[in-house]
């Protein structure tokens, strides 16, 4: 599987650490809601299908990445970078 | 009188083997059952023998999507142990063993399950203690373990095994459970399901699940490529397709990612590896089958996926895992490699409970352990699902344990599955 890094270009595999499900909303840190924390440290979308998710560049240029996959296929369809996060997806 | 015994496999030779009956029946999927099982893999078929047997409730539909057995459980490399840290993990991977040492009589069906022993490598005196640890909880709940102290002692029971100083990680010593072993994993479904078949069990092949019916909130049934079936109880064991069949529910998200593991076997050779071996050094598990094959399998490969097919990293990771236990194996020619999709769970512990919605049971999470489980998984989800209620050794194996903070995480490496 290849990876096309924005900052980098395409890169093997290898160079990249997979951090899971994209397609979640980290809560306000001064919450303290333990329906909205649980759900988001432990609930995962797991589709069959197109699936965004985070990847860091880690043997490279360290960005982390949301890259969007198909599980099936593992065909990639975007990159781009975390911090340009949209609204999550189902 | 058993189906099969000494008697009757002296009386089908003579008669040219013509009169066997067909193992199990094809039958036509009924309107209305007592309880649904989705589907018909290990776990699930376990789960309807045991209802049968220990509770009396024959009335019971597998629904299968593909043939009988297609899934994991055919896919696995066959381990059975019960060497866990964890009093709720190794209390319920024991019984699964004791269940495992009586299943061919049980089942009259020959599993081959054979107790060749589990020897997990140490490679440095910072495992040793680890494995101590472990050892000490197991013998604590009854369940057997020897510490196998110095690379001497680990070289008599592996002969073949690379045990000088030299090695690229050598071995100090390791954690034996001489109870474990491997079992034939075709057999385990074959059996199960001919077993739960002739106390009336209805094993609904090429049936795949496409829906569920609902009164209300309630569960009452499911919808397939055969037509709607209802039952006052549905219970859902399929594994890598946990996400897929609770979408169906209207359940978007759960505790599970679905993973793939790679298996890999290698042409036969002769008797070489009389026991199940792990290397300590990174993560590879290996055995002999009983024609030869060595059979192995390691990481998974990381990233979630339902393809059933796996990437080439692994298969190098492995083979040169494999190489660096037994130098002697570098030109060993690989025969297959295939993959399986596997439940990874926030913890690594399955989940066998009741829900989440009214009128459903819930059985999955297995990470790549579920083989082992099989017997045990079906025995406790048959009494969840029989009195609405967990036995004590699936107690702890709740869904709502992430919302509660209780985790079972044996490896302790917290809600990343791709570590478990």
């Amino acid at each position: 599987m290849l990876i096309a890094c924005p900052h980098c270009g395409p890169r093997d595999l290898a160079e990249f650490t997979y951090q899971g499900d994209a397609n979640r909303t980290r809560p306000d840190p001064a919450s303290a809601d333990a329906a909205a924390w649980e759900a988001y440290v432990y609930d995962r979308v797991n589709t069959a299908g197109r699936h965004r998710e985070y990847w860091q560049h880690a043997g490279g240029c360290r960005a982390h990445l949301i890259v969007e996959r198909d599980t099936l296929s593992h065909e990639i369809f975007a990159v781009t970078m975390a911090r340009t996060k949209r609204e999550p997806a189902r | 009188m058993a189906e099969y015994s000494l008697l009757s496999l002296a009386r089908n030779a003579l008669s040219g083997n013509r009169d066997w009956k067909p193992a199990w029946r094809k039958p036509e999927p009924k309107p209305q059952y007592d309880v649904i099982i989705v589907s018909g893999g290990g776990h699930g078929l376990s789960t309807a023998y045991y209802l049968a047997k220990e509770h009396g409730i024959t009335n019971v539909a597998v629904i299968e999507k593909g043939w009988l057995g297609s899934g994991n459980v055919g896919r696995n490399t066959t381990i059975v142990r019960s060497n866990y840290l964890l009093p709720d993990n190794v209390r319920f991977y024991e019984h699964s063993m004791k269940l495992w040492e009586n299943l061919s009589h049980d089942l009259n069906y020959n599993v081959m399950f054979s107790q060749r022993g589990i020897l997990n490598l140490a490679h440095t005196p910072g495992q040793m203690d680890e494995f101590a640890r472990r050892g000490n909880a197991m013998r604590h709940e009854g369940v057997d373990a020897e510490l196998i102290v110095g690379a001497e002692a680990v070289q008599k029971l592996v002969p073949g095994l690379d045990t000088s100083r030299s090695a690229r990680f050598p071995i100090v010593g390791g954690l034996l459970q001489p109870r474990a072993g491997t079992a034939r994993h075709d057999a385990v479904a074959w059996g199960y399901a001919r077993a739960a078949d002739r106390r009336g069990v209805d094993i609904v092949e090429n049936c795949e699940v496409t829906g569920f019916l609902r009164e209300g909130d309630r569960i009452v049934g499911v919808a397939t490529t055969r037509g709607e079936i209802r039952a006052r109880k549905v219970a859902i064991a399929v594994a890598g397709s946990t996400g897929r069949v609770m979408k169906l529910a209207g359940i978007d998200r759960l505790p599970i990612e679905s993973h793939l593991l790679q298996a890999f076997v290698s042409e036969a050779l002769k008797p070489v590896l009389h026991t199940v071996l792990t290397f300590g050094a990174g993560h590879l598990y290996a055995s002999q089958s009983d024609k030869g094959g060595l059979v192995f399998g390691g990481d998974i490969d990381g990233y979630n996926s339902y393809a059933q097919r796996g990437h080439l990293p692994v298969v190098e990771d492995v083979a040169s895992e494999f190489v660096a236990m037994f130098p002697g194996f570098s030109r060993v020619r690989l025969l297959r490699s295939w993959g399986g999709i596997m439940d990874m769970s926030m913890d690594g512990s399955p989940i066998i409970a009741a829900g989440p919605l009214p009128g459903m049971f819930l059985n999955c999470g297995w990470c790549y352990g579920g083989f082992k489980a099989t017997p045990a998984s079906g025995w406790c989800f048959a009494w969840t699902i029989a009195r609405e209620e967990p036995h004590p050794l699936n107690a702890a194996f709740t869904l709502d344990r992430f919302q509660r903070g209780i985790l079972i995480d044996e490896k302790g490496q917290g809600a990343t599955p791709r570590l478990h």
